[in-house]
C-alpha cells in the first residue's frame, strides 16, 4: 500500500463532494476510480495531490501524513498528476513543455542562470535528457520540436503523460487520459499505463470508458455523490448491485 | 547551426551601431532623447519578465522607479555617498520594498493583482508628494550629481552618459537572455501558463513569483536610479499613474514576454513621440488607435509581428520533407556532438 486516504472528506458550502473516503492504493498496480459525473473523483484526485485542503480526513503517503502539504511539496516525495482537461503551453515546442517537469529534482537559483555556472549546465542538461528519455517512453521522439498547439488530441495526452513522469514519480494520478480520443488511441493509451507499472510506477486513474477500465485496472474504487458505495476487482465491481443501480439510476454515462 | 551565427551577427551589428550613434548623431538633443529611452528600457524590461513571462501584470512599476531614482537622489544630494555606492543602495532599498510588497501583493492574481498594486504605486506616489520633509514635496529634489569618475573615465559629457547608460542596457539584455533560456525562465513562464499544472509539477509558485517580483522591482529601481543621475532632477511625477501606463504602452507596442520588445517600442514609441510633440496631447489621436490595432492584431507586438512575417517568409521558401528530415537530423546530432564534449 502506497497511499491511503482515511475518512477524507470535502465540503464546497453545503455540498459535500467526497465524504468520509477510506481508500488505499496499492504500490505497482493500476488502480482506478470511477463514478457518474460529478461523483467527486477529481475532487478525490485534488485532495490526494494537494490541490485542495481537505475539510476532515487525513492523506497517507508512505506512513507519512501529507494531508496538509502545499501540491509542489507532493510533487517532491514522488506523486504526480494530469488534469482532466490537459493545459500545456502550445506556444513552446512539446521538449520545451517537458524540459521544466524535471525542475523540481534540480538544485538551481537565479545566480547560476545569469551567471551561467557549471552547476546551471550541468541541471540544465539533465532535465533535457530527462524530457528525451521520458518523451521516448511516451512514443514522441518525432515531435519534440513542434509546437505543443499542433499536435493531436491523443499526443497531448501523452506530452502530458511524459510531463509528469518528468518529475521522476513513485505513483501518477490520471484524470480521464483516454477521454476525447478514439477506441484505437485509447488502446495505446493503455498499452503505456501497462508500461509505467512494469517500470515500477504505480498507476491511478479515473475513467468513464468502462471496457477500458475493466480490461486495465486492477482495483476499483466506486464513487457516488461523494461517497464510496464498492471497491474490488473488476469482477466484483460488474456484479455489485450497488454500482448497477447508481450506473442506471443516474444518468448513465457509461 | 547557420541561424545562430546568423542572429548573433545581427547581435553585433546592433551593437556597434548603438557604440557609433554618438558619432552619427551630432545632434544633443536627440542623444538625450536616446539616452532615455534606453533607460526607459531598463524599467521596461523588469516589467516584462514580470508580466510578459510570469503573467503578472504590475501597475506599481512607476512607482518603484521613482523609489530608486529618489533613493539614489536623497542618498547623493541629503547623505553625501559616493554615486556607486548609491547606486547600488538604490538598488537594493527598491529590491527590498519590493519583497515586501511582493508578499503582499502576489497573493492576488489577475486584475485583482493589477489593481491592488495599482494602488500601492499611488501610495507609493503619495508618499513622495507629501512627505515634504524627507523627498522635498512638488518642488522636488534638485543637484543630483552625475555619475562619479570611475579612475579616468568621467561622465560629465552626454556622450558619456549615453555610453554608461547603453551599458546597463546591455546588462540587462543580457541578464534577461540568461534567465529566459534557463530553468528559471521555463518555471516562470510554466507559472504563467498555469499555476496549477506548476504547482503540481514541483514548482513552488509563491517563492518564484516572489523572485520574479523583486527581480524587476530592481530593474525599475536601476532605471530610476540611473534617470535621476541623468536628468539631475526629480519631482513626484515621475511616480504618478500615468508613468505606468506609458511603460505599459511601450512593452505591449514592442512585444510582451519578448526578448527584444522592451528596447524596440520604447525607442520607437519615445521618439516618435517627441519628433510629434507640435500635436502635444493630441497626439494621443494617434498612439490611441495604433495601440488597439497593434493589440487586436499582433498581441505579441511589432516583435511577434516581425517573427510571424520572418515564419511565413521562411515556410514559403522552404522546405520539402526530406529537408525538412535532414534539418531536425542535423539538429539532433548536433545535440549529441554537445553531449559527448560535456561527457
Ligand atoms: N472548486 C469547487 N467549488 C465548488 N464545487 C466544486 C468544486 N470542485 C468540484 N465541485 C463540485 O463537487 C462535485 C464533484 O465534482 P468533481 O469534479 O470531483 O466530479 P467528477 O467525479 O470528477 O466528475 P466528472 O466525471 O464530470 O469529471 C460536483 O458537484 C462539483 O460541482
Ligand atoms: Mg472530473
Amino acid at each position: 500500500m502506497l497511499i491511503e486516504t482515511r475518512n477524507l472528506t470535502k465540503q464546497f458550502g453545503g455540498l459535500t463532494a467526497v465524504k468520509d473516503v477510506d481508500f488505499e492504493i496499492e504500490k505497482g498496480k493500476i488502480n482506478a476510480i470511477i463514478g457518474p459525473n460529478g461523483a467527486g473523483k477529481s475532487t478525490f484526485f485534488n485532495l490526494v495531490s494537494g490541490s485542495y485542503i481537505p475539510t476532515s480526513g487525513q492523506v497517507i503517503y508512505r506512513g507519512k501524513d501529507i494531508t496538509k502539504l502545499p501540491p509542489n511539496k507532493i510533487a517532491e516525495l514522488g506523486v504526480a498528476r494530469t488534469f482532466q482537461t490537459t493545459n500545456l503551453f502550445e506556444q513552446a515546442t512539446v521538449l520545451d513543455n517537458v524540459i521544466v517537469g524535471h525542475r523540481l529534482r534540480t538544485k538551481y537559483n537565479l545566480l547560476d542562470a545569469v551567471l551561467r555556472t557549471k552547476r546551471y549546465k550541468k541541471e540544465e542538461k539533465k532535465c533535457k535528457d530527462k524530457a528525451m528519455e521520458v518523451l521516448d517512453f511516451v512514443g514522441l521522439t518525432n515531435i519534440t520540436d513542434q509546437l505543443a498547439g499542433n499536435i493531436t488530441q491523443e499526443e497531448k495526452k501523452r506530452v502530458a503523460f511524459a510531463l509528469a513522469l518528468a518529475t521522476d514519480p513513485e505513483v501518477v494520478f490520471l484524470d480521464e487520459p483516454a477521454a476525447g480520443i478514439n477506441s484505437g488511441e485509447t488502446e495505446g493509451l493503455a498499452e503505456l499505463m501497462k508500461k509505467m507499472v512494469k517500470r515500477g510506477i504505480t498507476v491511478c486513474l479515473i475513467e468513464h470508458k468502462m471496457q477500458m477500465i475493466m480490461k486495465l485496472a486492477d482495483k476499483i474504487m466506486v464513487l457516488n455523490y461523494g461517497e464510496k458505495i464498492a471497491e474490488g476487482s473488476s469482477e466484483e465491481i460488474m456484479n455489485n448491485q450497488d454500482v448497477i443501480e447508481a450506473y442506471l439510476g443516474g444518468d448513465a454515462s457509461a | 547551426m547557420p541561424a545562430m551565427t546568423k542572429k548573433s551577427i545581427a547581435l553585433i551589428a546592433l551593437i556597434i551601431g548603438a557604440m557609433v550613434i554618438p558619432f552619427i548623431i551630432q545632434n544633443e538633443y536627440w542623444l538625450h532623447i536616446l539616452t532615455l529611452s534606453f533607460i526607459w528600457s531598463i524599467a521596461v524590461y523588469g516589467l516584462n519578465i514580470l508580466a510578459g513571462y510570469t503573467g503578472y501584470l504590475s501597475l506599481a512599476h512607476a512607482g518603484f522607479f521613482a523609489i530608486g531614482a529618489y533613493a539614489l537622489g536623497l542618498l547623493t544630494v541629503k547623505v553625501g555617498l559616493n554615486y556607486w555606492v548609491a547606486l547600488i543602495l538604490a538598488c537594493i532599498i527598491t529590491s527590498g520594498i519590493g519583497f515586501l510588497i511582493g508578499l503582499i501583493a502576489l497573493r492576488t492574481r489577475e486584475h485583482f493583482f493589477a489593481i491592488y498594486t495599482l494602488c500601492v504605486g499611488y501610495v507609493i506616489y503619495l508618499v513622495i508628494d507629501k512627505w515634504d520633509s524627507l523627498t522635498g514635496g512638488v518642488r522636488g529634489l534638485i543637484g543630483i550629481p552625475a555619475p562619479s569618475n570611475i579612475g579616468p573615465i568621467s561622465f560629465q559629457s552626454a556622450t558619456s552618459q549615453y555610453y554608461l547608460i547603453l551599458f546597463f542596457l546591455l546588462a540587462t539584455v543580457l541578464v534577461m537572455y540568461r534567465i529566459v533560456h534557463s530553468l528559471t525562465g521555463r518555471t516562470f513562464i510554466a507559472i504563467r501558463n498555469s499555476e496549477e499544472l506548476a504547482q503540481t509539477i514541483g514548482i513552488s509558485t509563491m517563492k518564484n513569483k516572489l523572485t520574479v517580483f523583486v527581480l524587476s522591482t530592481f530593474f525599475a529601481g536601476l532605471a530610476g536610479a540611473l534617470y535621476a543621475s541623468f536628468i539631475r532632477f526629480i519631482g513626484p511625477d515621475i511616480g504618478y499613474t500615468a508613468i505606468i501606463f506609458d511603460l505599459l504602452t511601450y512593452l505591449l507596442v514592442g512585444g510582451i514576454g519578448t526578448l527584444a520588445g522592451p528596447v524596440v517600442g520604447t525607442i520607437l514609441i519615445v521618439s516618435v513621440s517627441q519628433s510629434l510633440q507640435f500635436l502635444q496631447d493630441y497626439r494621443m489621436l494617434i498612439f490611441g488607435p495604433m495601440l488597439t490595432l497593434i493589440i487586436i492584431f499582433y498581441p505579441r507586438g511589432i516583435v511577434g509581428m516581425v517573427s510571424e512575417w520572418k515564419m511565413k517568409w521562411f515556410n514559403k521558401k522552404k522546405k520539402t520533407p526530406a529537408e525538412k528530415w535532414k534539418s531536425t537530423y542535423s539538429d539532433s546530432k548536433d545535440v549529441r556532438e554537445d553531449k559527448v564534449k560535456e561527457g
